[in-house]
This record gives C-alpha cells, sequence and structure tokens, in this order.
C-alpha cells in the first residue's frame, strides 16, 4: 500500500512520529505445557498476530502501534468477568479518521475474541476534539452493525486488517 | 540433394527457374521459399562464387511483391550466415534492406529475421560495417524505430548496446539513437498469461538500462527524462529511474552530471523525506552513494570547480538541521542520506563526518531522555561503521581521532545508562570503536573491560549481559593481552568466590560468568587462561554435594562446548583443547565410576545420563578438527584405555580398581556407562584415522549393545558401533563384522528379554548404511517394515522412522566426518514408500496406525519442494492419516498438507470437503500442539481459490470461534489468525 488512503486527500497529519515496534512475545515453557491454562491478559489483546497492534492506519502505511494510537498501558482485560477495554489516541486532536479508526478496533476484536467478552472501545479521555460523539458511535451496536453493511466502509477496514505484506 | 552434394544450387535455381520467374507472385512466393528453406540448411557449403550470384538474385528480389519478402529475407539470413561471403556484400545487402524495405511494416517474425542479418553481419564483418559510418547507425534506428514486440526488442537492444560497446559510428544520430530506445522507458509490460516465450518485465528493463546507462554521450538526454520520472506518481517508474541512475553513475564522470546535481539531490531528498516505500528509499540511497562516488572518482582538470564539495556541502545544508530538530522528526531520512554519500568515498566520509560528527555530539549531551540519546548514538554508530570500511585511522587528518574523547565519553555514558536500549547501541558502538585500530589508548581498553565485566555479570536485563559477552568475544581476538590479563581473572575470581547472597543471587551469577569465560575464548592464548579455570571449576563442583551439581556441571561443560567450537578452526588451540580437556573429562569419569564399583558414595553426579550426555558435544568438538596425526596420536591412548584398562595417560592416575568397562560384573555398571565418552571421541575422528584393534572393539560394542540391560548403555553402543561401521572401509572385514551383527540381531529381535536392545541396534545400524548406500541397507530396511506389523515391537519401529531420517546429534552427521550421501533421503522415500503404503493396505487394524506413523516420519524429513511433487499420489493415504488417533500421525500429516496448501492449490481444492472437515475436528484435539497446526492449516486453507471456499466460509467461521477460548494462548494466538483470514475472504478491501 502506498500513498494516501481512501480519496487521496493530502494527509492531515504528514509528518507523525514514529514509535518502535515491541518485539514479539516471547513463549514461556509454561505456555507450551499442555495441561496448564492461560489467562487471556493486556498483553494478548495488544500481540500482533493476535490484536490491534498490527492494525494499519487508514492514512499511513504504518501500525496502530507504531503511531502510538495503542498502548499496551491502555488496554484493560479481566477474563473473568469477560470485559475488554480499550483506549486510543488518535495521532491529533481533530483526526477524522478517529472513528474508523476505532472502528477498525472494533471490528478486530469481535473477529478475535470468544463471544463471552463485553468490548469497549473509546478515545483516550481528552485527546480528541469530538471525543464523546465517536465514543458514542462505537457504543452504539446497531451503528456498528450498520457501518458494516456499508461496503465501502467495510473495505477500507479490511484494509486495515489485512496483514501487512 | 544438395545437402549431400549430389545436386549444386545453380541446378536447383535452374530446375526451380520456372517457379521464380512466374507472373503470380504466389508461385514465386512458394519457389522462394523452397530455396530459402535449402540454403537454410546447407548455407556452409556453398561456395563463394555461388554466394555472390545468390546475394545479387535475393537483393534483387527485395523490389517484388511484398508476398514474396518473408522467403527473401529468410534466404538472405541463411547467406547472412555463410562464412565466404566476399567483402563488400554485407554492405551491399544491408543497403538493400534499408532502401528498399520499410520494415516496421513486416509480421513480428519478418521483423526478427531482419535484426537476426544484422546482428550476424555484426558479429563476422564488424570492419565493413563500420566503413558504413553513421549510415548504418541511421539505417538501423529506422529498422527498429516503432518496434513494438517484446522478444524483437531484446535483440534490438542488444544490437544498441553492441553499437555502443563496439564503438561504431554514431555520428549525428546520438540523440535519434536516445529517442529510437528511450522511448520505452519506463517499460510497461506485462506477459500475457501462458506466454510461451517467457519474457518477463524484468528482462526487458535490464536490457534496456543496460542501452541507456551504455555511453555518457546520452547523458544530456538521459538525466532530464530520469528526473521527470522520477518526479512522477508511479511507483514502478521511480524505482526504475534510480536503478538507472545508479548504473549510469558507473560509467559518468563531473562533466555529464554537473548541470544536473541540484535537481538529482532535490528529487532524491524529497523522495528519501517523504516516501512511505522502503524499496525506494533503498534505491533513493544506493543512487545517491553512487553519485557521491562518481563525483570522488573524477579527476579534476586545474580550472573547474569541485563539484563534490559543492554537492556535499548542499546535502549538509540540507540535512544537518535535521539533526538538531528538539521533535527529531526527519532524523533518520537525513542521517540515512548523510551516510549514503558519507560511505561513497574517504573524501566523502571527511567531509560529512567533521561537520556532523561534532554536532551529533553536542546533541547527545543536549538531550537528556535516554529514548532520545539512543537515536543519537544510533547515528553515530552508523557513521563509526562506515569508517571501519577504510580501514585503520590516519593519523593526521582524521575527524574521529581528533574526537576521540567526546567520542569515548559518549559511549560509555551509554553502558551506564539505566536504558537497557541505550546500554545496546553502546556496547554495538564499543565494538566497532574497538575494531578500528589504534583508536582506543590503553587506559580506555581497561575501561572498556571493566565496563564489559560490569553489563555481563552484573546488570539485570540478559539481553545486555549477552551483548557485552559477544562483545567482548569479538574484541579479545584484536587485544587478546588485555583480556587475558584484566578480564579472565576477575570471572575466575567471581567463579571461586563464595559470597554470603542468596542462593539464587550466586547461582546466577556463576552461570554468568561460566558464559563469559566461554564468550571471551576466541583467541588461543585467552584459551590457555579460561579451560583450566573452567576445568577447576568442575572438580570444584562435582566434588560439592549441593542439589543442583547436574545442572552445575552441564552448565561447565556447555561453556566447555563453547570454547571448543570456537578455537576449531585454529590447529594450535584446537591441539591444546584436546590434549588439556579430553584426558581430564576422562580421568574424572573414571574416577567417578571406579567410586561408584567401589560404593564409596561422592562423584555419583558425573554419571548422571544428563552431564554424560552434555560432555559429549565437548569431546567430539574436540575432535573433529583434529589433523590426522595428532588424532592418531591420541586414538592410540583412548582406545586402550576402554580395551586394555590402560590409564597410564590420564592425569592422576591412580585408581582403587581395574577400569574394564566391557567385562563382566554387576559392579561394572557404572564403567560401561563410560562408553558414552567412548563414542563421543571414537565417532568423530577423520575418516583416515586407523582405530587400533577396530575389530576387538566393534564386538565388544556388539556384545554391549544386545545384553545390556540399561538403556543408555545399550543405546550408546549400539550408536558407537554405527557410527563405526559407517566409516569402516567397504570389503571382506566390514562384511563379516555385519553379518556377525545381523546373527546377533536376528534371535534377539525374535524373542526373548532383550528385543528392544536388538531393535535399536537393528535402527543404529541401518542409519548407518542407509547414509552410505551400503547393499545390506535394504535388507535391513526390510526387516524393519516386517516389524511395524508386531503388535510388541510395532510402535518403537515406527518411531525408529524418524530417527533414520533425522539428523542425529552426536553421531553419525556430516560433522563428525561420517559418510553421508545427500540424497539418502528421497532416495529412501523412493525405495521404502511405496513398501509402507503396500504394507498399510495389507495391515490389520491394531497396527495400521504404525505404517502410516512410519510413511509421516519419512515424508516429514523429505525436503519440501521434492515433498510438494510426490505427495499428490499419497494424498488420499494422508487424508486417511488424517483421522488416524495417533496424535503424532496426526501432527506430521498436518505438517506435510501445509506446505502442499500453500504450493498446490489446485490439487487440493478437489478434497476441500475433507479438509475442511477434518481440520476443523482437529482444532478440539487434546493435544495443543495439534490444535495448533490444526489451525494452521485452516488458515493455509485460505490459499486455495475463493470460489471453492465460499461455501464454507460461514461454517468455518463458526466453528473457529471455540478454539478463540481455547485455554493455551499460543493455540487462541492461530485461531485468531485463521479467523481473521477467513473473515476477508471474498469482502471488499482484501
Amino acid at each position: 500500500m502506498v500513498g494516501p488512503g481512501p480519496g487521496a486527500a493530502p494527509l492531515e497529519n504528514a509528518n507523525p512520529l514514529i514509535y518502535r515496534r515491541s518485539g514479539e512475545r516471547p513463549v514461556t515453557a509454561r505456555e507450551e505445557d499442555d495441561e496448564l491454562p492461560d489467562a487471556i491478559d493486556d498483553r494478548e489483546i495488544f500481540d500482533p498476530a493476535h490484536l490491534i497492534r498490527s492494525i494499519n492506519d487508514p492514512e499511513h502505511p504504518l501500525t496502530l502501534e507504531e503511531l502510538n494510537v495503542v498502548e499496551q498501558v491502555r488496554v484493560k482485560v479481566n477474563d473473568a468477568e469477560s470485559t475488554v477495554s480499550v483506549e486510543f489516541t488518535p495521532t491529533i486532536p481533530h483526526c477524522s479518521m478517529a472513528t474508523l479508526i476505532g472502528l477498525s478496533i472494533k471490528v478486530k476484536l469481535i473477529r478475535s475474541l470468544p463471544e463471552r467478552f463485553k468490548l469497549d472501545v473509546h478515545i483516550t479521555p481528552g485527546t480528541h476534539a469530538s471525543e464523546h460523539a465517536v465514543n458514542k458511535q462505537l457504543a452504539d451496536k446497531e451503528r456498528v452493525a450498520a457501518a458494516l453493511e456499508n461496503s465501502h466502509l467495510l473495505e477500507v477496514v479490511n484494509q486495515c486488517l489485512s496483514a501487512r505484506s | 540433394g544438395v545437402k549431400d552434394g549430389r545436386w549444386t544450387v545453380l541446378q536447383l535455381v535452374e530446375a526451380l527457374g520456372f517457379c521464380l520467374e512466374n507472373t503470380d507472385p504466389r508461385t514465386r512466393g512458394r519457389g522462394l521459399q523452397l530455396l530459402s528453406q535449402v540454403l537454410l540448411q546447407c548455407y556452409s557449403l556453398l561456395q563463394e562464387k555461388e554466394v555472390l550470384h545468390l546475394v545479387l538474385f535475393y537483393e534483387s528480389r527485395l523490389q517484388d511483391h511484398h508476398l514474396v519478402i518473408p522467403s527473401v529475407l529468410q534466404g538472405l539470413r541463411a547467406l547472412s550466415m555463410c562464412e565466404v561471403l566476399s567483402p563488400g556484400l554485407a554492405v551491399s545487402v544491408l543497403k538493400a534492406i534499408f532502401q528498399e524495405v520499410h520494415v516496421q511494416s513486416l509480421m513480428q517474425l519478418d521483423r526478427h529475421t531482419v535484426y537476426s542479418i544484422i546482428t550476424n553481419f555484426m558479429s563476422t564483418r564488424e570492419e565493413e560495417l563500420k566503413g558504413l559510418g553513421a549510415d548504418f547507425t541511421f539505417g538501423f534506428i529506422q529498422v527498429m524505430d516503432g518496434e513494438k514486440d517484446p522478444r524483437n526488442l531484446l535483440v534490438a537492444f542488444q544490437i544498441v548496446r553492441d553499437l555502443i560497446a563496439k564503438d561504431y559510428a554514431l555520428g549525428p544520430f546520438v540523440e535519434e539513437l536516445f529517442e529510437v530506445t528511450s522511448c520505452y522507458f519506463p517499460v510497461d509490460f506485462t506477459p500475457p498469461p501462458n506466454d510461451p516465450h517467457g519474457i518477463q518485465r524484468e528482462d526487458l528493463i535490464l536490457s534496456l538500462r543496460a542501452v541507456l546507462a551504455s555511453t555518457p554521450q546520452f547523458a544530456e538526454f538521459l538525466l532530464p527524462l530520469l528526473i521527470e520520472k522520477l518526479d512522477s506518481e508511479l511507483q514502478s517508474a521511480k524505482l526504475d529511474s534510480l536503478q538507472t541512475l545508479t548504473a549510469c553513475c558507473a560509467i559518468y564522470g563531473q562533466k555529464e552530471l554537473q548541470e544536473f546535481l541540484p535537481s538529482l539531490w532535490s528529487s532524491l531528498r524529497r523522495e528519501v523525506f517523504q516516501t512511505a516505500s522502503e524499496k525506494i528509499e533503498t534505491e533513493c540511497l544506493a543512487a545517491l552513494h553512487a553519485l557521491s562516488a562518481c563525483l570522488s572518482r573524477s579527476v579534476l582538470s586545474s580550472d573547474s570547480e569541485d563539484l563534490l564539495d559543492s554537492f556535499l556541502s548542499s546535502i549538509l545544508q540540507d540535512c544537518r538541521h535535521h539533526l538538531c530538530e528538539p521533535d527529531m522528526k526527519l532524523v533518520w531520512p537525513s542521517a540515512k542520506l548523510l551516510q549514503a554519500a558519507a560511505g561513497a568515498s574517504l573524501r566523502t566520509y571527511h567531509c560529512i563526518t567533521c561537520s556532523v560528527l561534532p554536532l551529533l555530539l553536542e546533541q547527545y549531551t543536549k538531550h537528556t531522555q535516554s529514548s532520545q540519546r539512543r537515536t543519537i548514538l544510533e547515528m553515530l554508530l552508523g557513521f563509526l561503521e562506515l569508517q571501519q570500511k577504510w580501514g585503520h585511522v590516519e593519523e593526521d587528518e582524521s575527524t574521529l581521532l581528533s574526537l576521540q574523547a567526546p567520542v569515548c565519553s559518549v559511549v560509555f555514558s551509554a553502558l551506564t545508562d539505566p536504558s537497557v536500549q541505550l546500554q545496546l547501541v553502546g556496547i554495538k558502538a564499543l565494538t566497532v570503536l574497538g575494531s578500528l585500530q589504534g583508536f582506543l589508548s590503553s587506559s580506555d581498553l581497561e575501561l572498556v573491560v571493566d565496563h564489559l565485566i560490569r553489563l555481563a555479570l552484573h546488570e539485570e536485563d540478559s539481553q545486555s549481559s549477552e551483548a557485552a559477552m559477544e562483545a567482548a568475544g569479538t574484541l579479545a581476538p584484536t587485544y587478546p593481552k588485555i583480556f587475558s590479563g584484566r578480564m579472565v581473572p576477575r570471572l575466575g575470581e567471581e567463579l571461586q568466590s563464595e559470597r554470603e547472597e542468596s542462593y539464587h543471587n550466586h547461582h546466577s551469577l556463576q552461570q554468568r560468568c561460566l558464559q563469559a569465560l566461554a564468550a571471551v575464548s576466541t583467541h588461543t592464548s585467552i584459551v590457555r587462561e579460561t579451560v583450566p579455570v573452567l576445568l577447576q571449576h568442575l572438580h570444584k563442583v562435582q566434588k560439592g554435594t549441593e542439589a543442583r551439581n547436574t545442572q552445575d556441571m552441564v552448565s561447565v561443560c556447555q561453556s566447555l562446548h563453547r570454547v571448543a567450537l570456537q578455537c576449531q578452526q585454529d590447529a594450535e588451540g584446537c591441539w591444546y583443547f584436546h590434549q588439556t580437556v579430553v584426558p581430564c573429562l576422562l580421568a574424572m569419569a573414571v574416577q567417578a565410576a571406579m567410586q561408584e564399583s567401589t560404593h564409596t558414595l561422592p562423584g555419583k553426579a558425573l554419571l548422571e545420563e544428563e552431564v554424560l550426555a552434555a560432555m559429549i558435544p565437548v569431546i567430539s568438538a574436540a575432535t573433529t578438527h583434529l589433523s590426522p596425526e595428532l588424532a592418531a596420536q591420541s586414538v592410540s591412548h583412548v582406545v586402550p584405555l576402554f580395551l586394555d584398562g590402560e590409564v597410564s595417560f590420564l592425569p592422576q592416575n591412580s585408581f582403587p580398581c581395574s577400569f574394564q568397562p566391557f567385562g563382566d560384573g554387576e559392579c561394572l555398571e557404572a564403567q560401561r556407562r563410560l562408553v558414552a565418552l567412548l563414542m563421543a571421541f571414537v565417532c568423530s575422528l577423520p575418516r583416515d584415522v586407523a582405530i587400533p584393534q577396530q575389530e576387538w572393539l566393534l564386538r565388544e560394542l556388539l556384545a554391549l549393545s544386545c545384553s545390556c540391560n540399561c538403556p543408555f548403555t545399550a543405546t550408546t553402543a549400539a550408536k558407537c558401533f554405527a557410527g563405526l561401521v559407517n566409516k569402516h572401509p567397504a570389503g571382506q572385514q566390514l562384511d563379516e563384522i555385519l553379518q556377525l551383527a545381523v546373527n546377533r540381531m536376528e534371535p534377539g529381535l525374535a524373542e526373548g528379554p532383550c528385543r528392544t536392545q536388538a531393535l535399536t541396534l537393528l535402527l543404529w545400524v541401518t542409519k548407518a548404511l542407509v547414509l552410505r548406500y551400503h547393499p545390506l541397507s535394504s535388507c535391513l530396511t526390510d526387516k524393519l517394515l516386517g516389524l511395524l506389523g508386531d503388535t510388541e515391537l510395532g510402535p518403537a519401529a515406527a518411531d525408529g522412522f524418524s530417527l533414520l531420517m533425522a539428523e542425529s546429534p552426536d553421531v553419525l552427521h556430516k560433522g563428525c566426518h561420517a559418510d553421508v550421501r545427500i540424497m539418502f533421503r528421497q532416495r529412501f522415500f523412493t525405495d521404502n514408500v511405496p513398501k509402507l503404503v503396500q504394507g498399510f493396505h495389507g495391515a490389520g487394524p491394531d497396527v495400521k496406525a504404525n505404517y502410516l506413523k512410519g510413511l509421516s516420519h519419512v515424508l516429514n524429513h523429505l525436503p519440501k519442494p521434492v515433498l510438494v511433487t510426490e505427495l499428490p499420489t499419497l494424498l488420499p493415504l494422508l487424508l486417511e492419516a488424517l483421522s488416524c488417533s495417533d496424535r503424532v500421525v496426526q501432527l506430521s500429516t498436518l505438517s506435510c498438507l501445509h506446505p502442499l496448501l500453500l504450493e498446490a492449490p489446485q490439487i487440493m481444492s478437489l478434497h476441500v470437503d475433507t479438509l475442511v472437515t477434518k481440520f476443523l475436528n482437529l482444532t478440539s484435539s487434546p493435544t495443543m500442539a495439534v490444535r495448533i497446526a490444526a489451525l494452521r492449516c485452516a488458515h493455509a486453507l485460505t490459499s486455495l481459490p475463493t470460489t471453492v471456499l465460499l461455501p464454507y466460509k460461514g461454517r468455518v467461521i463458526r466453528a473457529l470461534a471455540k478454539p478463540l477460548d481455547d485455554k493455551k494462548r499460543l493455540v487462541r494466538k492461530e485461531a485468531v489468525a485463521a479467523r481473521g483470514e477467513w473473515f476477508l475472504l471474498g469482502s471488499p478491501g482484501r
């Protein structure tokens, strides 16, 4: 994927600060033991093949982790109560892509987590101009479902979720 | 007729006379076609005179009807290959073609014929054609102008390249020649599907590039074109332009580049600053490197200004300030540009570093956050590495040398920073500084060593500690004195010290010491210091009574192994190591075994399988690289030790009783275990070293392997036997000993308490013979195949197939000089798989799994490309194997199918229904590894054609929801990847 994303409009934030990718999670001996169960933890939700870390930004050929849009400290999981909460931080306060990024995270989680989990995806407080409006949209199940019926939107979301070549 | 000389061409022409003069162009065409075909077959037999007449005849025919032209050209092509063509004719033929034929209105094949005629003449009549002067060039330009077919273009480009390379006169036609070729730049061509000619886009690109970059005469036209394409939006055009520019720099000089440097630089800079593509960035940097190198190479005439200086100063001006911007955006692109230019020549390096290095050092002190410091240090490191390229530091003019003190202080400060990432970069920088001879003063070096010791032993983060050890290993050969004098004693002290710390801390410190001692042993003089320390520690641990003894001894052995590997290449170090370590280990083991036999307790830990197994690689690595003479010297001590109990060569050789590992008796059990050490030594010897009393030794080993009750000893004896048999020269002696082995095995296999031992022996001997293609191997393999039907030994025999195919770590591999034919796996596959399949179909239900297991072991070890071609015939069997309840079979079948799904999707599509069902079933297997493999296969299914998969999409997605909640993280990871990919199937944006 090269150049600007949908619409080929000039980039809103042409020159973002880029963060280092964290390494692959090392596999521990305990994890190789067939008997012991591993609980789902924050890192797992964040992790590459697993989850949101490797989602591509709709505007840049970079992952959300590289742009620091998602960080492991802003991912909270409670395996026992089956809840997941993800805060994401748009690169700039007026980022028009915030809803799309949130939607991508949400879709990725829906596809990747057991059904028992209750998902909560929202903007890190105080980092976006229209924080509440975006949060409301993301929390509304009907609207999320409707958005995914829109094939153009689905295409963009799928592009964000495709593995980087 | 013409071919055998019964007819002359003249007679043929006369006979065809009616045809050739016919008024109907079609008939004339047929006549000419026949004549041309004949000429193509026998042009080498023609006489000079005949050729002359034929040429004149054909030239006149060029004016004929367009229908006959193809045949005329064929005839001329035949004549152009004649060696007896008289001078002047080539020129006249070409003139006629240039004048009479409008080449681009011909068919592709006929145009190709014209190019062939030109190529033929160019290779044989170069002088004559050059006589034509620029007219020839002009004629050719007209011939190729407008060519569209890729096949012809490849030939035409080659002709242009030859025109330039062989120095034909281009005259006033340089620009025309450029135009007629550059109009294809950048090449835009996609080969049609099923193209039989196999011409790729890349072929055309390279061929055109060779033309464009072949002469500086094109520069004034080419450079503007390249800049234009570089500024376009098209990715491929940018890449092609950059690569062509790089190619041009190899032959251009100042003169050609001068005018275009500013715009080239601004385009390159823009691309590197803005591009998202790593590929473009790399090519930009390569082009900048080439440009700078080209400018540095050019010889200056006294009156012209030095372009390099002004070029570099514009680079510096544009990049330098980015390095000091507080938010550090564009830092990396700028640094990369500067480094690309600096790497071009010593001169560019000077010019750039004397401006940039002080700046970086200043920035380092200005920034306080360790992440920013790390970035700056990484850039600095990049420049230091470039210095390495120029070798030693030049005394008088090196900027680096003048900055010695501040550079060192920056690097040392990084080493003491709490941030591990910064430490790691610091360690890398330290390694580079150390490799610059004469850069570090001796007091700096002492400081370096102290830092490395501290990081290696006391740094909590294991990454830093390992990096410090690696750095010590890299620097030690350059400064052996300071490392052996300062580092080794310190490590030795730490190892000895009995501090009152918590047990755990003490233990991990000891581990670090052992690792560091091994890591720093990269020079013979240091090895002489470290090996005694390690051996002394082994003695100490052996005498101790702590519970962790075994683990500690294994650690020492691991360190010794690493040292052995590091000194293998150096004959002196290798012999020292062998001479010191092997007798010492043997002595300790023998002593321990004696004490065991006489029931005195300590020393027992040394004989545990784990410890003996850890000693095997040490002895083996110390032996494989010995010269034959030294090996022979050593073997004359070791073999008598085991056969005769000859202990005199061991250090501390006063033992309470005699050493007789092959003797009978209950109490000798412990001594027998030491056959493992014998194996490590004797099986690692070079093949041409004769082993004294080999026949006797082989008989003893055989007896031990069949009769011993301890599985470890019996297996080791069998391996040792096999290792020797594999290297034994063919002949009567070998046949006898093999016959003896078969005679011992057969009754053992049939019945009795030692069936397992007999099977183990069978497996190892079979392996030894399969590896060297010995004729007896097929007979032994058949025996093994027969055992698959045995209810008791069947499963073990099936597992044995993995032993046969896999690389064994300690014996029978290339590293220990075994006789291994490279294709043995393929050969085993072709010889035995049909038998396995047959056996499977004939077997009873209780042993069927054994055949499947054997089969999957064989398939698993086959190289993947071979597997993919062979598998389709076995596919039905493999699908059946998926339903087998044995998890080993399931696992290896899944791993066979995985590459097949990716590489042969068409064949697999036929079985999609079975595959989906079986894979989904296996995702709920009780074994984690099977669940993971099944999910990977389910993931790989997505590479089949989408239309085949869509009917299953809903079902798969539903079924994969369950493993998302698997109790194991590694399983969930695969489930997420697979399910995500299935979601994307057939939906937009994939």
